[in-house]
C-alpha cells in the first residue's frame, strides 16, 4: 500500500492550469521533498491532495483511501505566513488545536489533551514559551509551534508547506531532527522545500514538480543535474552545488 | 422608569454587539457587517410584505435570510474573480436599494420608514412594551435579550471551532471542522444582532457598536476570552457615556453612543502607544546599563 497515490491530478484557477495530469506513487516510511521552481504549483499540489480545492480533477489516495478529514490520518502544516500571528492567543493554545480533531464537536480539551500538547511543545524545545502570545514569538519559534501542533495531532502522514522558510538555523535543525525521528517511527512525511543544497542531506525521497510531476523516487536517483535542469529549465543557478 | 429602560437598552446593545464583534474583527469581516446592517432592511421589508405584520419573530427570520443571502452573494462574486471589497459594495447597495424601493412601494403607511431604520430612536423604546410570563418590558429589550442568548449559546457551543476556523481555516478544514456551516451560522448571528439593535441605534450606528468595542479590545487583549470581556465592557461603557452626554447636550442618543465608541477607541489606542513607547525606552535603558 502506498503512502500517497495520485492519478491524473489537475487543478485550474480562473481557467489557468496550475497542475496538469500529475501522477505519482510514494511508498510508506519516507521523508520526501517536493521541489520545483516558484509558481510550479507545489502548494496547490498539497491543497489538492488535502481536498481543499473544489476545482480539482483526478484521483488521490492516502494509505489506500480517499482523503477523509475526520480520520485524522493526515497532519498538515501550512505556510507560516498563511495565518495571522496577531491573533490573541498563546503558543500552548495553538498546539492544543492539534487535538481538536480528537475531541469532537462541542467538547473541551481534557487533561490528557493538555498533557499531549505540552509534550509536543517540549519536543520542539518550546516548553518555556507555552504562555507566550504568538505575536511575540520569532519566525522560527512560530514555525516550531506549528510543528508541535501537527505532532499533537499524532497523524500517520504529514504534509508540510515550506517549514524552513525564514527560520533560524537552530530551528531548521530542530525541525529536520523531528521529521527524521518521525520517519524512524514509520511515518511518511512530505515537505515542500526550496533549498536545493540541503535536499540530499535531509530527504531520502524526492518529487520533482513543475505543473506536473516530472520525476519521483529515491533522492540519489532523482536528484540529478539532468532531472533538475528539466524541472527548473533556465531558472537553475545552483547547479554547481548539486 | 423611562430613563432606566433607555439605559438598559443601551447596555444590552453594547454588550450584544460587543460580543458579536469579536470574531468579526478577528475574521477581518468588518465590511461584511456593514453590508449586512444595510441588507437586513431588505429582509425585514420582505418579511413585512409576506406576513403583513411587524412581528419581531418574522423580522428576525427575514433578516437572517437577508444576511445569509448577502454573505452568499459576496462569496459568489468573489469566487468568480471580483475583488472582495467590490463584491461587498455591489451586493449591499443593490439589496439595500431594493429594500428602500419595496418600502416606498408596499409599506408606505406603516411604521417602517427608512429614516427610522437607518437612525433608530432609542428614546421611543420604553413606549413599545410587550409582556411574557407576567414580565412587562420594552419590546426592544426582549429582542436584545433573546438575541444575546442565541449569540452566547452559539459561542459557547462552537468556541474552539470558531477559534480554529478563524485562525487557520485551511488546517481547520483538513481535520474536518465544518467551516462553511460556521461561516453562515456566524453571519446569521450578525444579522440577528443587527435587527435587535435596529430600534435603538439603527442600521448605520449598529456598525459602530459591532466594530468599535471589539477593535478597541483587540488592542489590549492577549487571549480571545479577554477580548470578549473587554469588548462587552467597552460596548456597555460607550452606551452609558453616550446616553448621559446626549442628555447633557440635548442631542441624538444613538449618535452620541457611536461618538463615545470612537472616543474610547482613541483613548485606548493613544494610551497603548504611550505605554509601548515607555516600555521600549525602559528596555533601551536596560540595554545601555
Amino acid at each position: 500500500m502506498y503512502a500517497l497515490a495520485v492519478e491524473n491530478l489537475s487543478v485550474a484557477y480562473d481557467k489557468k492550469t496550475v497542475l496538469e495530469n500529475a501522477c505519482v506513487t510514494v511508498p510508506q516510511g519516507h521523508l520526501a521533498a517536493i521541489i520545483g521552481p516558484n509558481g510550479a504549483g507545489k502548494s496547490t499540489f498539497l491543497k489538492a491532495i488535502l481536498n481543499q480545492l473544489p476545482n480539482k480533477v483526478g484521483k488521490v489516495e492516502i494509505l489506500g483511501k480517499a482523503f477523509e478529514p475526520k480520520s485524522l490520518v493526515v497532519g498538515y502544516v501550512p505556510q507560516r505566513n498563511a495565518v495571522d500571528w496577531g491573533f490573541p492567543t498563546n503558543a500552548l493554545d495553538i498546539v492544543l488545536m492539534g487535538r481538536y480533531g480528537h475531541m469532537g464537536l462541542l467538547k473541551r480539551p481534557s487533561k490528557q489533551d493538555k498533557l499531549i500538547a505540552q509534550q509536543a511543545l517540549a519536543s520542539v524545545g518550546m516548553q518555556d514559551f507555552a504562555e507566550r502570545s504568538i505575536g511575540q514569538l520569532s519566525g522560527g519559534q512560530q514555525q516550531r509551534v506549528f510543528l508541535a501542533r501537527a505532532l499533537a495531532q499524532n497523524a500517520d502522514i504529514y504534509f508540510l508547506d515550506e517549514p524552513f522558510a525564514g527560520v533560524d538555523a537552530a530551528t531548521e535543525k530542530t525541525i529536520i531532527d523531528i521529521l527524521k525521528a518521525l520517519k524512524v517511527q514509520g511515518k511518511s512525511i512530505f515537505v515542500v522545500h526550496h533549498d536545493l543544497q540541503t535536499v540530499k542531506e535531509y530527504f531520502d525521497y524526492t518529487i520533482l514538480l513543475n505543473k506536473t510531476i516530472l520525476a519521483s523516487g529515491a533522492t540519489e536517483d532523482v536528484f540529478t543535474p539532468e532531472q533538475l535542469q528539466k524541472t527548473y529549465g533556465g531558472k537553475l543557478f545552483m547547479m554547481q552545488h548539486v | 422608569m423611562i430613563e432606566f429602560w433607555v439605559i438598559v437598552t443601551g447596555l444590552l446593545v453594547g454588550i450584544t454587539c460587543g460580543i458579536a464583534g469579536v470574531f468579526l474583527i478577528l475574521r477581518k469581516m468588518a465590511m461584511i457587517a456593514d453590508a449586512i446592517s444595510h441588507t437586513v432592511l431588505f429582509g425585514i421589508v420582505m418579511a413585512y410584505i409576506l406576513t403583513q405584520t411587524l412581528n419581531g419573530f418574522w423580522m428576525l427570520v427575514g433578516a437572517a435570510l437577508a444576511g445569509i443571502l448577502t454573505a452568499y452573494l459576496v462569496q459568489l462574486l468573489h469566487s468568480s474573480g471580483i475583488q472582495e471589497d467590490a463584491a461587498i459594495g455591489v451586493v449591499f447597495t443593490s439589496l439595500f436599494a431594493a429594500g428602500v424601493l419595496l418600502i416606498t412601494l408596499f409599506a408606505g403607511n406603516v411604521h417602517l420608514d427608512v429614516e427610522h431604520v437607518l437612525m433608530g430612536e432609542i428614546a421611543f423604546v420604553p413606549w413599545n412594551q410587550w409582556s411574557l410570563l407576567g414580565i412587562t418590558m420594552p419590546k426592544a429589550v426582549w429582542m436584545l435579550l433573546f438575541v444575546l442568548i442565541i449569540n452566547v449559546t452559539f459561542l459557547v457551543l462552537f468556541f474552539k471551532e470558531m477559534k480554529l476556523a478563524t485562525f487557520d481555516p485551511v488546517y481547520a478544514a483538513s481535520i474536518g471542522l465544518p467551516i462553511v456551516f460556521l461561516h453562515y451560522a456566524f453571519m446569521t448571528s450578525i444579522s440577528f444582532t443587527t435587527v435587535a439593535a435596529f430600534d435603538s441605534v439603527g442600521a448605520i450606528l449598529v456598525v459602530a457598536m459591532l466594530i468599535g468595542p471589539a477593535a478597541t479590545s483587540y488592542l489590549i487583549s492577549k487571549t480571545i476570552k479577554q477580548m470578549f470581556i473587554y469588548s462587552m465592557l467597552f460596548g456597555a461603557l460607550a452606551a452609558v457615556i453616550g446616553y448621559y452626554l446626549a442628555k447633557l447636550w440635548d442631542t441624538s442618543i444613538a449618535g452620541m453612543m457611536a461618538a463615545a465608541v470612537g472616543m474610547l477607541f482613541m483613548i485606548v489606542l493613544i494610551g497603548q502607544k504611550l505605554i509601548e513607547r515607555k516600555r521600549k525606552a525602559h528596555m533601551h535603558k536596560l540595554e545601555i546599563t
